[in-house]
């Protein structure tokens, strides 16, 4: 089923409505927010990457004038409860400042509040730390080995998580196959590093006992980690959820700064306490890396292209503090055949902790070091065979009419036309005219190539892959609420109950109240209610906000038609299905004269009891919390399980041109086809979509987390880590397809994530296939200038 | 602490602060004008771009008392003076040409500059222009559209 939906406001070009005050400079950042008499904290960071902490010397630093206080690790852990993480590993306690032992270069061990931020620092300076260095281990494979530093010793292994699973006949599909192939692909640490680093802001109301935050976060059950480890009621915490965040794409789960400041705020009688990560708190102690991974693949097939099975081993380095990054392990076994029909398939997750920063869920959880896996595999198989790469995927698609598709994982995909989407992209790109072009730049002595890749977007969230990874957490409600209010005047305000960092969910709540009310979505507000006020929610990870929050906005604006429909048949006398709705006024069909506009019916709910129908709540208000749809069920026996609802899907096509001298890589041309069900709004999608390629072509080509071999981060400034600039992203043409969701309120699907799962692996194709004339590959990511240039001189790629 | 005195979106502004003080701290926090962004104080990400006697400059990378009898522009200049966004700012609204808006306000400077030297540029010059300003959401792609529907705009009104 393939059709655009005929609507008002949902899928029309429409400004978005955040963009007006950011666009004026009047947006509300965490930084914005002043408060008198707030004391700012800076950290010490270690500079061991592992050691142990012998004594701590902070009597100049509290001599310096404007200092309020040095915290200690010691002092805070015997105050707070450890930060959660998720799996069974009581040994891995994750701690705001370290205690007794530092476990990577750059890990918190005090944290000074003073008047200003540069006292703070400069009572840093002034703290005696007694450091005893000891040997540490950085590099995952070595940290597996028996006779490896453990990062901590109680845990008495550097293995976090393993588990083999084999969902179908592996054994015998490889048995049948008439080939087989292995190979090694390198997702090195990479991140999403938001031009806004982290922050939070804490005041402890000692008039209510409640502790209040303003930070710039995106995380699910932030207020509930507050509690737990502050060791306060949830209700007495109430997070700010009106605070616009500068980009999180994943990373902005400052937890651990959060403790920090509401302690801190709590213990100096309620005064303000703000912490503002700087860039090198951010890049390397801020928790803000992503997933490290090294795959072990081998994938068995026909000649004639058919791929029956594949065996995955992937190893993940989560560094120190696990938190949920070995969860982006799980999140994959969602989509971990892609849109192909692999029969069968077995998967070893492995996480394990070294002496680097703490890994945090990052766009995608896992999925787009898992999709570059999948592409590279892919194209491997072709490359074997002498297969086209197009052709290939042809082949191994899941067909069109084959939806709902159950993998073998057990997880449905909802819906989907691969082929079409992948045509309209080579149709985009003009295949014959890349392949002319690369051969012309081949004649005259360069190196280019062509990428191809697609990926598959799981959308809408669950958590089944925690449950999977840790049966003891038995948690299977997903949800997102949403409210909606309309006044006396008949103004209509919605409600949502998480931060926004870019992605418009105002826009897409008025949107969608909009279209459901048929009123215009310009004249809605919508507000951001604080965790105390707000409804349930899961904050915007997962993809999931178009489906969830979309689909919660649109349950909530029925419940209020539902109501007016009541009302208007009670006072018109007519049964509700004689009666029709009709941009908010209602009016009998057989005698279209007799009708209530949207005012009247306003005022009969706010102001009119005698004509309400007897026994109706008054006012004009309703919520809505919605359940994942597909989700809350546990895997079964076989660990099948559905992972995420809703499966939106690209294809990715690039041009490449290397210097044979030096390496560099140039992306003559991008083209890519998207389809992620019904757009609702089309700027915003586009724009996510473009953004994703930019960040995944960083992933592909700049963008490192690098630890030296003893240990210490090399990659902590924008001059290091490099962030593509404009000149770094080509034009991107792109083109829509609309396979609608039926699991969802419009059809949508989610967008947030997919630029990011296709272009590395696009990136990866379109360099492999400019080096095969000369019979290199390099399947390690990024692919440096540096890299690239060693290749082709015959070093080994550091 | 010293006295800087400055002209600031064309008032004329007193305040005192460290020397060590950078101009961006200055910025926000003396005289209050947030839309200014700290990004990463070394001078590569542009949030903070403001423009001095006339020349786009990174406002982390200079003292606040370099800018005593200066000139100085934020992205609070740029609305009309209702306070409504001005012609760049409306632009960027139109063509979408931000997510999160944190870099915007640099970006927006950086397209000041650029439209104040070259009202019809070509989209290289464009990128030249935007070339220090990174954007971690947009891929740039909106934002170099409304570079160009601002240059148009600007171009009719003259």
């Amino acid at each position: 089923m393939t059709a655009l939906p005929n609507t008002r406001y949902v899928a029309h070009k429409r400004r978005v409505t955040e963009d007006k005050r950011l666009a004026a400079g009047r947006g509300n950042f965490v930084q914005d927010i002043q408060m008198p008499g707030t004391l700012h904290v800076a950290v010490l960071a270690s500079p061991h990457p592992r050691a142990n902490i012998l004594s701590i010397n902070a009597d100049a630093a509290l001599a310096l004038p404007g200092v309020a206080c040095v915290l200690t690790g010691a002092e805070l852990y015997a105050a707070t409860n450890p930060l959660y993480g998720g799996l069974p590993t009581p040994e891995v306690k994750w701690l705001p400042l370290a205690v007794g032992m530092t476990r990577y270069a750059g890990e918190w061990v005090c944290a000074v509040a003073a008047t200003s931020r540069a006292i703070a620092e400069d009572a840093i300076e002034l703290i005696e730390v007694d450091y005893e260095s000891l040997p540490c281990i950085v590099d995952p494979e070595e940290a597996l080995k028996d006779d490896a530093p453990l990062v901590h010793p109680g845990h008495k292994s550097n293995v976090l998580y393993r588990r083999t699973f084999t969902w179908g006949p592996v054994a015998d599909d490889f048995a049948k196959s008439e080939e087989t192939l292995s190979f090694r692909a390198r997702w090195n640490r990479s991140s999403t590093v938001p031009i806004e680093t982290f922050g939070a802001l804490a005041r402890w109301d000692q008039g209510r006992d409640m502790l209040e935050v303003w930070a710039s976060i995106q995380m699910p059950n932030y207020a509930e980690q507050i509690a737990n480890a502050l060791r306060i009621p949830l209700n007495a915490v109430r997070v700010h959820q009106d605070v616009d965040v500068g980009g999180s794409y994943g990373v902005k789960r400052g937890i651990k700064h959060t403790i920090i400041v509401g302690y801190l705020s709590r213990k100096l009688g309620g005064v303000p306490v703000r912490l503002i990560e700087d860039r090198f708190d951010n890049m390397s102690g801020g928790d803000a890396h992503g997933p490290d991974r090294i795959f072990d693949t081998k994938v068995a097939f026909d000649r004639d292209g058919t791929i029956r099975s594949m065996k995955v081993r992937a190893i993940d380095d989560a560094g120190a503090y696990p938190g949920r990054g070995p969860f982006q392990l799980g999140k994959p076994i969602a989509a971990l055949c892609g849109p192909y029909t692999v029969n069968s398939i077995e998967y070893e997750a492995i996480s394990v902790t070294t002496n680097k920063t703490g890994q945090v869920p990052v766009r995608g959880f896992g999925q787009s070091p898992t999709n570059f896996m999948i592409e590279t595999m892919v194209d491997k198989v072709a490359r074997h065979l002498g297969m086209d790469r197009l052709v290939i995927r042809r082949k191994n698609f899941i067909s069109p009419d084959a939806f709902p598709y159950e993998i073998p994982t057990g997880t449905k995909y909802d819906s989907g036309n691969y082929p079409v989407v992948l045509d309209k992209g080579v149709a985009l790109a003009d295949w014959q005219r890349l392949v002319k072009q690369r051969e012309a730049l081949r004649a005259k002595g360069r190196l280019a190539g062509i990428g191809i890749a697609t990926c598959l977007e799981p959308g809408g969230g669950n958590n089944m892959f925690e449950y999977l990874m840790n049966p003891s957490a038995e948690i299977t409600t997903f949800m997102e609420g949403c409210g909606i209010r309309i006044d006396g005047h008949g103004k209509i305000t919605g409600v949502m109950g998480t931060t926004t960092s870019g992605q418009g969910h105002e826009t897409l709540v008025a949107t969608i109240m909009g279209e459901d009310l048929e009123r215009e979505p310009d004249d809605i507000r919508v507000v951001h209610a604080d965790s105390l006020a707000g409804l349930p929610t899961r904050s915007p990870v997962a993809s999931r906000m178009a489906i969830m929050l979309g689909g919660a906005a649109s349950g909530a604006a029925r419940k209020i038609k539902d109501k007016l429909l009541k009302i208007a048949a009670h006072n018109l006398g007519k049964p509700e299905s004689e009666l029709e709705y009709d941009g908010g006024a209602i009016f009998d069909r057989a005698d279209p004269a007799r009708k209530l506009s949207w005012e009247q019916l306003c005022t009969i709910a706010h102001r009119q009891y005698h004509k309400l129908p007897p026994g109706m709540e008054p006012g004009l208000q309703a919520e809505y919390v919605w359940q994942v749809p597909r989700g809350g069920g546990l895997p079964d026996k076989d660990d099948k399980v559905q992972l995420y609802p809703c499966f939106s899907f690209q294809a990715h096509l690039a041009l490449v041109d290397i210097d044979p001298d030096t390496g560099k890589v140039n992306i003559l041309d991008y083209a890519l086809a998207h389809d992620c069900g019904t757009v609702i709004n089309p700027d915003i999608v586009r724009g996510m979509i473009i953004g994703g390629v930019a960040h995944g072509i960083g992933a592909a080509l700049y963008e490192k987390f690098h630890y030296a071999p003893d240990g210490q981060f090399m990659s902590a400034t924008f001059a290091d880590y490099l962030i593509p600039s404009v000149f770094e992203v080509p034009f991107v043409k792109d083109v829509e397809h609309c396979t609608p969701s039926p699991l969802t309120s419009h059809g949508q699907k989610g967008s947030g994530e997919g630029g990011y799962l296709g272009a590395p692996a696009c990136i990866a194709s379109a360099v492999n296939d400019a080096l095969a004339p000369r019979n290199l590959s390099l399947d390690s990511l990024p692919m440096r200038m540096m890299d690239i240039e060693a290749l082709l001189n015959g070093d080994q790629p550091t | 602490m010293s006295e800087i005195k400055l002209t600031i979106n064309g008032v004329t502004r007193t305040a005192s602060a460290e020397p060590r003080t950078s101009l961006l701290d200055f910025i926000r926090e003396h005289l209050g004008l947030t839309a200014t962004h700290m990004g990463c104080e070394h001078g590569v990400c542009g949030a903070c771009s403001v423009m001095l006697d006339g020349v786009p400059v990174r406002s982390c990378l200079m003292f606040a008392v370099q800018a005593d009898g200066h000139d100085v522009m934020t992205a609070e200049g740029l609305r009309d003076a209702d306070g409504a966004p001005g012609v760049i700012m409306d632009s960027f609204i139109e063509a979408h040409g931000m997510q999160c808006g944190y870099c915007t306000p640099g970006m927006m400077v950086a397209t000041h500059a650029l439209l104040s030297q070259s009202p019809d540029p070509t989209d290289d010059e464009i990128r030249e222009a935007i070339g220090g300003n990174l954007c971690r959401c947009t891929g740039y792609a909106q934002i170099i559209e409304a570079i160009r529907i601002a240059a148009q705009r600007l171009r009719d009104a003259t």
